[in-house]
C-alpha cells in the first residue's frame, strides 16, 4: 500500500517534453492575451500622463505660483541642502535601527505577557494590557513632548536629558504598542487546534507557544510588521523637536537662515525615496505570503 | 500486571454551558486491546477522548490511567499527556515544521533525547510507514493519506501507553482510508492499546476487540464487535447501525 505511493511519486512526468508543440488554439488565446495587456498598458499611459498635464496646468496657473516656486522649488537651496539632510539622515536610520530591534523585543513581550492564562499572571496581563491602551490612545507628538521636555525637568541624577535617547525612547514606548497589537493578532490567528496538538505531545503551555504557536504566528505578521516599520521610518523625523540634528532638523536649519523652504522638501523627499523600497517589499512579501496560504494544506 | 487495565473511566460527566455531552460514561480498556467508539456524529466520541487527554476538564466522574486518577486535581497534566497519543481527524501536523521536525519535536523537548537519538527513531518508524522520502518534506506537499501516518508516527514517536485515534480516516477519500486503516492493524498486532472513533464500522468489526456504542450521553450498549454488531440488544443501536449501512459505511 505505502509501497504503490512511494512509487507513484516517482513517476512524475518530466517538464522537458519536446515532442511538444502548441496548438494554434493556445496560440491564438496567448497572441490575444498579449494584445489586451499592451492595450492595458497605452490606457494606463494614456491616462497618467493626462493627469499630470492636467495637474501641472492647475499649479503653474495658480495666482500664488510664482511665489511657492521660489519659496518651495529653489534648486540652489536643494543644492546646499541634500548634502546637510543627507548627514542627518544617518541619524534617522540609527534612530529605525536601534529603536526598531527594541520594538520589536518588547511588543512580542506585551503580546505574549497579554495570552498568558490563569489567575497568577492576572497582574501581568492586566499590566500589559493597560500599557498598550494607553500608548496605542497616546498621540506621539505628545509622548515626544512629555520625553523630552518632562523627563529633564524632574533633574533625576543618572537619568539622561539627552533629547536624542529621549525621543528614542519615545518611539519605542509608542511602538511597542502597535507592535504587540499585531504579534497578538498573529498569534489569535494561529487556530486552537494547533496548540490542542502541541499539549497533547505533552508540551507545556510554554513550550507549545515557543515552538508551535509563535513560530506561525510571527511568521504571518511580518507584512504588517514592515509597514509598521515604515511608519517609524517617518516619525524618526518627529525627533527633530527636541533638537537632535537629524535630517529634518538639518533642513530646518538652512530653512531658518535663507527664509526658504526648499529645504524641507528635499528632506521629504529624501523620507519618500527611503520608504519606497520598504512597501514594495512588504507588498511583495504579502502577496507571496497571501499565495502560500492559498495553496496550503488542511491545517 | 498483564491484564492490567491501562484506561478506566467511571461516571465521566462533562457539560458545555448548558448541554450534558457526556451523561454517564464507564467502561474499561484492558492493556493490548482496542477499543471502537461509534456513534452518530454529535454524540461526544470527540468531546471523550480531549477529556481522556485533558484537553478538557471532566464536570464529575473520574478517569484512571494505569490505576491512578488523572482527573485529580493534583495530578501533572504534562505528565499525563506524555503518556498518552492523539491523532486528530484533522491530522493538525505543524505546518512550519518539516515531518522530521514535527515527529522529533516531542521527543527532544519533552522527554530530553538528543537530536541524532530521535531522528533515528523518527527515521525507523517513518521507513515502516513507507513515509522515510518524506522525511524532509513540509506537510502540506504531502496527501491526506501521508499527512495522518504523519501525525500517527508523531504521535508513536514517544511511545505513548495509549493511543486515542479520534476519527483519523473522517477527511481522508476512500483510496487514502485504507493506507491509514493498515497502519492501525500493524499497530493492533504490536500490542499498541488504542482507542478509536470511527464512521468505518467494517474496520471496527474487524479490529476492535470491544466496541462501545454512545448515545445520549451514555455508553448505552458495549461488547464484542460480533455481539454489537450482529446482534445488538439495543432498538437504538440496531437504528443506528441500520442507518450508517443504508449510507454505506459497513463495508469500511
Ligand atoms: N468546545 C465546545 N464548546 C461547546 N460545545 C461543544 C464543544 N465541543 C463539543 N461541543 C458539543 O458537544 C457535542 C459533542 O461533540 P463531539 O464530541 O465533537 O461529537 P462527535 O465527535 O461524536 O461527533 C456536540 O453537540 C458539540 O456541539
Ligand atoms: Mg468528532
Amino acid at each position: 500500500m505505502s509501497g504503490d505511493t512511494a512509487a507513484t511519486g516517482a513517476v512524475v512526468v518530466k517538464g522537458d517534453d519536446d515532442a511538444y508543440r502548441p496548438s494554434e488554439r493556445r496560440l491564438a488565446h496567448e497572441a490575444y492575451r498579449r494584445g489586451r495587456a499592451r492595450r492595458s498598458a497605452l490606457i494606463a499611459a494614456g491616462s497618467a500622463l493626462a493627469t499630470a498635464v492636467a495637474l501641472y496646468l492647475l499649479v503653474v496657473n495658480s495666482p500664488g505660483w510664482e511665489v511657492t516656486r521660489k519659496t518651495f522649488f529653489n534648486a540652489d537651496y536643494a543644492r546646499q541642502a541634500l548634502p546637510e539632510v543627507l548627514k542627518g539622515l544617518r541619524l534617522n536610520l540609527e534612530l529605525m535601527l536601534g529603536c526598531g530591534a527594541l520594538i520589536l523585543v518588547f511588543g512580542l513581550l506585551l503580546a505574549v505577557l497579554r495570552t498568558l492564562r490563569g489567575p497568577v499572571f492576572l497582574p501581568v496581563r492586566l499590566l500589559a494590557t493597560v500599557y498598550v491602551d494607553f500608548f496605542l490612545g497616546l498621540p506621539m507628538i505628545i509622548c515626544l513632548l512629555v520625553m523630552i521636555t518632562g523627563v529633564p525637568a524632574l533633574r533625576l541624577s543618572g537619568v539622561t536629558t539627552d533629547p536624542l535617547l529621549l525621543g528614542g525612547a519615545a518611539l519605542v514606548l509608542t511602538y511597542s504598542a502597535y507592535v504587540s497589537e499585531v504579534f497578538r493578532s498573529g498569534i489569535e490567528s494561529v487556530h486552537p487546534s494547533q496548540r490542542a496538538a502541541a499539549r497533547s505531545l505533552g508540551l507545556t503551555n510554554a513550550q507549545a507557544m515557543r515552538y508551535v504557536v509563535l513560530p506561525q504566528a510571527v511568521r504571518r505578521v511580518v507584512p504588517p510588521l514592515l509597514n509598521n516599520l515604515v511608519s517609524l521610518q517617518k516619525d524618526t523625523g518627529l525627533v527633530s523637536i527636541g533638537g537632535a540634528i537629524d535630517a529634518v532638523y538639518a533642513a530646518k536649519i538652512i530653512a531658518a537662515r535663507s527664509f526658504n523652504f526648499t529645504p524641507y522638501l528635499v528632506a521629504g523627499l529624501v523620507f519618500i525615496v527611503l520608504t519606497i523600497p520598504l512597501t514594495r517589499f512588504a507588498d511583495w512579501l504579502t502577496a507571496r505570503t497571501n499565495r502560500r496560504q492559498f495553496q496550503g494544506g488542511a491545517v | 500486571m498483564s491484564g492490567a487495565d491501562v484506561l478506566r473511566l467511571e461516571s465521566v460527566r462533562k457539560t458545555f454551558g448548558g448541554q450534558v455531552v457526556l451523561r454517564d460514561v464507564g467502561f474499561t480498556v484492558p492493556e493490548h486491546s482496542v477499543t471502537a467508539l461509534i456513534g452518530a456524529s454529535g454524540s461526544g466520541k470527540s468531546t471523550l477522548m480531549r477529556c481522556v487527554n485533558l484537553l478538557e476538564g471532566i464536570d464529575d466522574g473520574a478517569i484512571f490511567l494505569d490505576g491512578a486518577e488523572i482527573t485529580d486535581p493534583r495530578a501533572d497534566q504534562d505528565a499525563v499527556r506524555r503518556r498518552i497519543g492523539v491523532v486528530f481527524q484533522s491530522y493538525n501536523l505543524f505546518p512550519h515544521m518539516t515531518v522530521l521536525e514535527n515527529i522529533t519535536l516531542a521527543p527532544r523537548r519533552v522527554h530530553g533525547r538528543g537530536r541524532a537519538e530521535a531522528e533515528t527513531r523518527a527515521l525507523e518508524l517513518l521507513d515502516r510507514l513507507g513515509l522515510a522520502a518524506k522525511a524532509k518534506e513540509y506537510p502540506d506537499r504531502l496527501s491526506g493519506g501521508q499527512q495522518q501516518r504523519v501525525a500517527i508516527v508523531r504521535a508513536l514517536a514517544t511511545g505513548p501507553r495509549l493511543l486515542l485515534l479520534d476519527e483519523i480516516t473522517a477527511a481522508l477519500d476512500p483510496v487514502l482510508v485504507g493506507e491509514v486503516l493498515s497502519v492501525v492493524r500493524d499497530l493492533k498486532e504490536q500490542g499498541m492499546t488504542m482507542v478509536l472513533s470511527t464512521h468505518e464500522m467494517g474496520f471496527a468489526r474487524e479490529v476492535a476487540d470491544q466496541v462501545c456504542f454512545l448515545d445520549g450521553g451514555v455508553v448505552l450498549e458495549q461488547g464484542p464487535p460480533e455481539q454489537v454488531f450482529g446482534d445488538p440488544r439495543e432498538e437504538r443501536t440496531r437504528r443506528f447501525l441500520s442507518r450508517v449501512v443504508a449510507s454505506g459505511r459497513l463495508q469500511g
